[in-house]
């Protein structure tokens, strides 16, 4: 008898059940615990309260970036800065103080590989293929364009998983986003994802494990592929997935938590075998054409409210969703905008290049291709770089794109998660707008009042120059 | 965890769809490092104005909130079930929930109740000034017009919250079969079984 074929989700799934229990729900073990200063405190709080220990503080690698701020940490003489708001400062002290009390590795504030807890994860070797990884923060899902099933999990399931190395889980659905075809020029990952949040829409994908397939995924670097894998949550699934290939395996190998000998040897093996079987069935599949897809921007407050740059602001009329009508009429009203009116009219304030979605090495060199020789726009009042960990930050300036941004009079950071999000300094003011390679444009998200357009780091970088939302490919040489 | 069967009295008539956890709890109140005190930003964006549903006097004390579809969405914080707790908050009905905030709710003891659109429109009609029955026990949502309607949960996550019951100590219960899976990975996983 043959075996039944199974999706990549489904070998993976299998090889983690602890004990299923006659409901469905299974007890599924965890391989890779990531922590960070704002969703852990209350979880070691209470297993200090229960008098619990941590099961496996060895595969668990806490990391803050959050709060963190993005300007210098040490002064002149190396010792370090105080953190002005003294809420942050406290998480970051309970990070500080837990995961020793625990036994947990911590990449600290001020060390060379700090950075995002998604950055950190696949560049450390830390996240791998065909591992089960969580994190009390919902962007987990980018570890997925490893191969790793990862996802967020809340304050509740860190202390679960400190204290069982288990969690209690239902098998999800399966879908397949297959992107067919050859992706034009100048349309990155996050065009990709962004044109998939507009296909999908925000709960299209609630229920279901995304397994992002395709001759148009498979040609992405892995950094595309994590890009497309982040934003798997802002369709509603709870992770996404992409097959790890030779690419995969290539860019694992050698990092400082890889496998290594035998092991090595026997990963590569079985990361081999992963790749959903011919036959494999999906609960559903959504098949999207590469040569559709435009470099694409957000005018709304949802990550599916996406337009081809070259388009206009939609009419609420346009929608057949009475409910998507009267939101999109409050986004607009929200977001200033008009319906009509041609995204590249318009004017943006300030620019983020940043977070886990797209804060790597490729990151950052599309955004210099386009800045190299200009100059950020007078209009552009905050226009900054935040490198996704303190590797990138360093091999960007081993590049010389530091230079690049900082002579365009673009502000080039320290590492953490910056403007993705209104919890550290870094804020975007009421009422003005940015272009922000973030995941989120929900309401007040990068700040009370602020206006978010989501854009891959070539259009956030177009924008900073232009002054106004702007057709990236225009810009590239 | 504070057992729940029977939640019964003045119920928010919310309804908006879409409601995500930044609504719910804006990230600047996530800086704290206990569960407490998270009552005081709930919906605060909603609450600027003073008219909102939430500090009407005649809700002062309810404990079921009426939401409309996809409650919850967006980020994973977990603050947004200890907000809701801290205003009170111990059921909240919706024609649907997002995965991730039913499962912070169902942990930290918050009945999250799934009813048709029609239902939940009928309740929220009925909300403005009457009060609504929610019983565990019998899976059923009632009004004082003889409105009864049932709702589907999972029998696991029913009798959590019934008993009060806490997932680590249940977990932890299951020892041997951790124990087992652990020395599996370690024999056909090496590589997953220990980091770097
Ligand atoms: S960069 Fe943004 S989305 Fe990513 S982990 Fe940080 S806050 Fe979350």
């Amino acid at each position: 008898m043959t075996a039944q074929p199974k999706t990549l989700y489904e070998k993976i799934w299998d090889a983690h059940v602890v004990e299923r229990r006659d409901d469905g729900t299974c007890l599924i073990w965890i391989d890779r615990h990531l922590v960070h200063e704002v969703t852990s405190p209350q979880a070691f709080e209470a297993l200090r309260v229960a008098g619990r220990k941590v099961r496996r503080p060895d595969l668990t690698l806490a990391v803050p970036d959050h709060n963190l701020p993005t300007t210098a940490r040490l002064d002149a003489s190396g010792a370090r800065l105080p953190i002005a708001d003294p809420e942050s400062a406290q998480q970051l002290a309970a990070l500080e103080r837990n995961a020793p009390e625990f036994g947990i590795r911590l990449i600290g504030a001020t060390d060379a590989e700090q950075g995002i807890v998604h950055v950190v994860g696949p560049e450390q070797g830390f996240s791998l293929p065909g591992a089960t990884i969580v994190c009390g923060d919902s962007h987990t899902a980018c570890h997925g364009g490893l191969g790793a099933l990862a996802f967020g999990i809340g304050t509740s399931e860190v202390e679960h998983v400190l204290a069982t190395q288990t969690l209690l889980l239902k098998q999800s659905k399966t879908m397949e986003v297959r992107v067919e075809g050859q992706l034009g020029a100048g349309v990155s990952a996050k065009d990709v994802v962004l044109h998939i949040c507009g296909v999908l829409r925000a709960s299209g994908g609630t229920g279901y494990v995304i397994e992002y397939t395709g001759s148009a995924i498979r040609d992405l670097s892995i950094e595309g592929r994590l890009t497309i894998s982040n934003m798997a949550i802002e369709h509603g699934a709870r992770a996404g997935l992409i097959a790890p290939d030779d690419k995969t395996i290539a860019y694992v190998e050698g990092r400082p938590y890889a496998p290594k000998g035998a092991d090595w040897d026997k990963a590569v093996a079985w990361w081999k075998s992963l790749a959903s079987d011919a036959g494999a069935t999906y609960d559903k599949v959504i098949v999207i054409d590469a040569a559709d897809i435009q470099p694409t921007v957000t005018w709304g407050t949802s990550p599916e409210d996406t337009v081809a740059i070259t388009g206009v602001v939609p009419a609420p009329e346009s929608f057949a969703d009475p409910a998507k009508q009267e939101a999109a009429r409050k986004s607009l009203a929200y977001m200033g905008l008009e319906a009509g009116q041609k995204l590249t009219e318009v004017e943006v304030q300030n620019v983020f290049i940043g977070s886990c979605t797209n804060s790597r090495i490729e990151d950052m060199r599309a955004a210099a291709a386009i800045v190299k020789g200009r100059k950020k726009a007078d209009n552009v009042r905050w226009a900054i770089v935040v490198p996704g960990s303190g590797l990138v930050k360093a091999q960007a300036e081993a590049e010389g794109l530091d230079k690049i941004f900082i002579e365009a009079g673009i502000e080039w950071r320290e590492p953490g998660c910056s403007a993705c999000l209104a919890m550290n300094p870094d804020k975007v003011p009421a009422g003005e707008r940015c272009a922000s390679t973030s995941n989120r444009n929900f309401v007040g998200r990068q700040g009370p009042g602020a206006r978010t357009h989501l854009v891959s780091p070539a259009m956030a970088a177009a924008a900073a120059v232009t002054g106004r939302l702007s057709d990236a490919r225009e810009l590239m040489a | 965890m504070i057992p729940i069967n029977h939640v019964a009295g003045t119920a928010i008539p919310f309804g908006a769809k879409n409601v995500d956890t930044d609504v719910i709890i804006p990230a600047h109140w996530l800086k704290t490092i206990t569960r407490d005190g998270l009552g005081k930003g709930a919906f605060e964006s909603l609450r600027a104005d003073p008219d909102n549903i939430f500090d009407n006097e005649r809700n002062k004390g309810a404990q079921i909130l009426i939401a409309g579809d996809n409650f919850g969405c967006g980020s994973s914080r977990e603050h947004a079930a200890w907000a809701l707790l801290d205003m009170g908050i111990t059921c909240v009905i919706a024609p649907s929930f997002s995965d991730i905030f039913s499962g912070n709710a169902f942990k930290n003891g918050i009945l999250t109740v799934v009813l048709p659109q029609e239902a939940v429109d009928r309740l929220l009609d009925v909300a403005v000034d009457q009060p609504i029955d929610v019983d565990l026990e019998t899976q059923t949502v009632t009004t004082p017009f003889q409105d009864r309607f049932s709702f589907e949960i999972d029998p696991f996550r029913k009798h959590c919250l019934l008993q009060g019951l806490d997932e680590v100590g249940l977990t932890l219960a299951r020892e041997e079969a951790i124990v087992a899976h652990e020395a599996k990975i370690a024999d056909d996983l090496p590589f997953l079984a220990h980091a770097g």
